[in-house]
């Protein structure tokens, strides 16, 4: 344990390294792991700013920095490239990812950003848990056929969707194969006082599309997305490819090491879409699959089940 | 007799029965309004609550609203195929019922694209396309190929009436009002029936007629591929955009068989539009059946055999008789093999038979359609373990169907409003001496 928290410190500082360098537009991975301190279901959230002070602010994306341009919004924060890696063996469904996700985007009840599927690849093998944000693919199949482009792929990676081009054709949506996109079928209930951003997602627009966006805003003031802090453990890790760092919160690592040492994959890569985010593979696991059906409400679990007898149907 | 003449007579005899409209067809003018009046409710009950009030969610995204647009886009073959390749071949008989068809393919583009519309969460944004337009997109080459469909297809058939619009103008003996005088006059600019004018009009309609083919071909096959372009089961496949173009012609022509009996019965035009006429656009829907049952078998064959796990899972939706099997075997078989019953075998072959096939093959392609669209988004990569039934099963809502119905009416709507302005036959034309008179009386 001794080493292991040892090993840690040396990673952190590797990434405090090479972060200092790449210490362009916005903090660095390494400062936004400093937020260790969980927000204890408060509003409040301590961050360090860029420039090393501590500070509290509200939680919550609206309430965050002043609106970049379009310009800028459009373009990324140069020299990055985000990752995600999901650690599928730690996973339980607690579904914090999904609740902070949806409470940050003041999504309307029953929306979600992040979707937690329950995976069983053949009969013979363990189901397990899938948690599913946008994987902000490299080769974006929502971004080819955007009529507008209102659905835009950043130099830093991320993906986003402009909310005021957006016609709502739903053509993003058919086209993505990982279902990742929803739609404002109707009003948004909550409305933030906020002027509206791409990269922020709030406040929702009706008859367009949403999704998962990384975050981007937060990052900016060195806030590691929602999901990451909320998940009680620490399933998601949030990096910068370039940089060579990904952080769930409580430990920095190399992602090249740990998607090369965990033999890391990107799910269903053979469509082409050339993901984002990658899977460690649920080997080992923290936790029995079962343990996820504990605090789920009754119509959820049956939601869960049906997929599985009807797998059993078509003898996959 | 000139034959100046004899088409003045002819034109008179065909308007006589449009000039004032019977007390029947003012009722349904009326039924007609008052379906529009509530789709156009249901409209503004969609564009101020949102798209919650269709049966559409984050996994159907796309419903009846789309299937309407392939629908009515498929229609309008009617007019590009039948009409256009009917005419570049000179086939004489066509003539009565070409102006039909192309009012047919005219009206049912005018109405399409208004789904696409309905199916779009921001129709207020709908210059967005035009502002922000990227090629890439497969909805942008729609817009392209509809909007340049619609205006050949209008030329079309504007250049088919000039001469039909200078009889009109020169009529001594109609009873027309002076506005609608001038209306015609207006319209047949200054056509004098000189021989270089008929000459450049003939010229310019087989042109018209040339360009409309491939194009209407583009159309489709474009819409196609918005379904093509995606990678999902059911959609994904590279025979899509000529299944399309078949279903279309198919469904465009069997339309055209309902409309030419509704206005023989109700037009009595019975002189005009023969037994002849049915069999022989009857022949081209059997043709057509069959190449569409092939398309349609080669395609389901090779995806069931291929037997890959996403592809079988819509595909035993399709065959499934708790899931979609019922419509299927409908849509797939006797869509296609009653329509090829009644316009194959000659026992079975009349004109009410013929229009029976003709009803069966639209509704079982609109079917058809819907079996495209939403097995297909019902079955997602990830598994939907969404709770909420109305998130794994689409049914359309009233108001999907209440505009679907509005559709429909305003089809019917802007007919009784054409022909009260356009000679439903091609007067001019048909008192013409045939250019081969011997294919008009053969015997099928
Ligand atoms: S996961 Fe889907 S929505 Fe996200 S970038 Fe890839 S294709 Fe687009
Ligand atoms: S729904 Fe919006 S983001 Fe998606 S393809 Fe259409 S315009 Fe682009």
């Amino acid at each position: 344990m001794k080493n292991k928290n040892a090993s840690r410190r040396k990673f952190l500082k590797l990434g405090l390294a090479a972060g200092a360098s790449a210490l362009i537009g916005g903090g660095s991975v390494l400062s936004a792991i400093s937020k260790v301190n969980k927000p204890a279901g408060g509003d409040k959230v301590k961050m360090l700013s860029p420039e090393g002070k501590l500070m509290e602010v509200d939680r919550g994306h609206a309430l965050c920095c002043g609106v970049p341009t379009s310009k800028e919004v459009r373009k990324g924060i140069p020299g990055r490239h985000f990752v995600m890696v999901i650690d599928l063996s730690k996973c339980r469904n607690a579904r914090k990812c999904v609740s902070a996700c949806s409470k940050m985007h003041f999504l309307q009840p029953g929306q979600e950003y992040i979707k937690v599927f329950l995976m069983q690849d053949s009969e013979d093998t363990s189901p397990y848990w899938f948690p599913k944000p946008c994987f902000h693919c490299d080769a974006p199949a929502c971004v080819n056929v955007c009529p507008v482009g209102a659905t835009f792929k950043r130099e830093d990676g991320v993906v986003l969707i402009d909310n005021e081009r957006c016609i709502g054709c739903k053509f993003c949506m058919a086209a993505c194969p990982y279902s990742s996109r929803v739609f404002n079928w109707k009003k948004p209930g909550l409305k933030p006082e906020a002027n509206y951003s791409p990269e922020s997602s709030v406040p929702q627009k009706i008859g367009t599309v949403g999704k998962c966006d990384f975050c981007p805003d937060s990052f900016v003031s060195g806030i590691l997305p929602d999901c990451v802090t909320a998940c009680p453990n620490g399933v998601y890790y949030f990096g910068d490819k370039n940089e060579d760092v990904v952080t769930n919160g409580v430990e920095a690592l190399r992602f090249s090491e740990l998607v090369k040492n965990k033999s890391a994959y990107r799910y269903m890569e053979e469509l082409g879409t050339r993901p984002s985010v990658y899977y460690l593979p649920p080997v080992d696991r923290s936790f029995p699959y079962e343990r996820g059906f504990e605090e789920l409400p009754e119509e959820m679990k049956k939601a869960y089940k049906v997929k599985r007898a009807h797998l059993k149907k078509f003898k996959i | 007799m000139s034959q100046q003449e004899i088409a003045q007579q002819k034109l008179v005899e065909i308007f006589a029965h449009f000039g004032k409209p019977s007390k029947f067809s003012k009722g349904l003018f009326i039924f007609l309004i008052l379906i529009v009046l509530f789709a156009f409710y249901a409209l503004i009950l969609q564009m101020t609550r949102g798209q919650i009030v269709t049966g559409m969610r984050d996994y159907v995204i796309w419903g009846i609203y789309e299937v309407n647009f392939i629908f009515f886009i498929g229609i309008s073959y009617a007019g590009a195929m039948i009409s256009g390749i009917l005419h570049l071949l000179h086939v004489e008989w066509r003539k009565p019922i070409i102006r039909i068809a192309e009012m047919i393919t005219v009206i049912s583009v005018l109405i399409g694209p208004l789904y696409v519309l309905l199916s779009m969460g921001r129709m207020d944004r709908f210059l967005h396309i035009f502002e922000y337009g990227r090629i890439q997109s497969p909805i942008v080459w729609d817009v392209i190929a509809i909007t340049t469909y619609l205006t050949c297809s209008i030329l079309f058939l504007y250049l088919a009436l000039i001469r039909d619009y200078a009889l009109l103008r020169d009529n001594q003996e109609l009873k027309i009002s002076s506005f609608r005088k001038k209306i015609y006059r207006k319209l047949a600019v200054t056509y004098h029936e000189l021989p270089l004018q008929k000459k450049l009009l003939n010229r310019g309609l087989s042109v018209m007629s040339a360009i409309i083919i491939p194009l209407a071909v583009l159309v489709h096959s474009v819409l196609a591929w918005i379904f093509g372009m995606t990678i999902r089961p059911g959609w994904h496949s590279t025979i899509f955009a000529p299944y399309f173009v078949i279903a279309a012609v198919f469904s465009g022509t069997a339309v055209l068989i309902i409309a030419m009996w509704i206005f023989r019965k109700y037009y009595h035009l019975e002189e005009y539009i023969t037994e002849k006429h049915f069999k022989y656009i009857g022949l081209i829907l059997l043709v057509l059946a069959g190449l569409y049952g092939y398309f349609t078998f080669s395609e389901y064959l090779t995806v069931w055999y291929g037997s890959e796990t996403w592809e079988l899972e819509v595909i035993y939706k399709l065959f499934d008789f708790s899931d979609y099997g019922a419509w299927f075997y409908l849509a797939a078989f006797a869509g296609v093999l009653i329509p090829m019953l009644f316009t194959g075998i000659p026992f079975f072959r009349n004109i009410n038979t013929i229009t029976i096939g003709a009803v069966i093959a639209v509704v079982c392609m609109w079917i058809k359609r819907y079996l495209i669209i939403v097995p297909t988004l019902e079955t997602p990569l990830l598994p939907n373990q969404d709770y909420r039934p109305e998130y794994v099963h689409y049914h359309a809502s009233w108001v999907e169907w209440s505009l679907t119905a509005g559709g429909v009416a305003l089809f019917f709507l802007f007919f009784m409003i054409f022909i009260r302005f356009m000679p439903i036959i091609p007067v001019a034309d048909i008192s013409e001496v045939p250019e081969n008179k011997e294919f008009i009386s053969e015997k099928l």
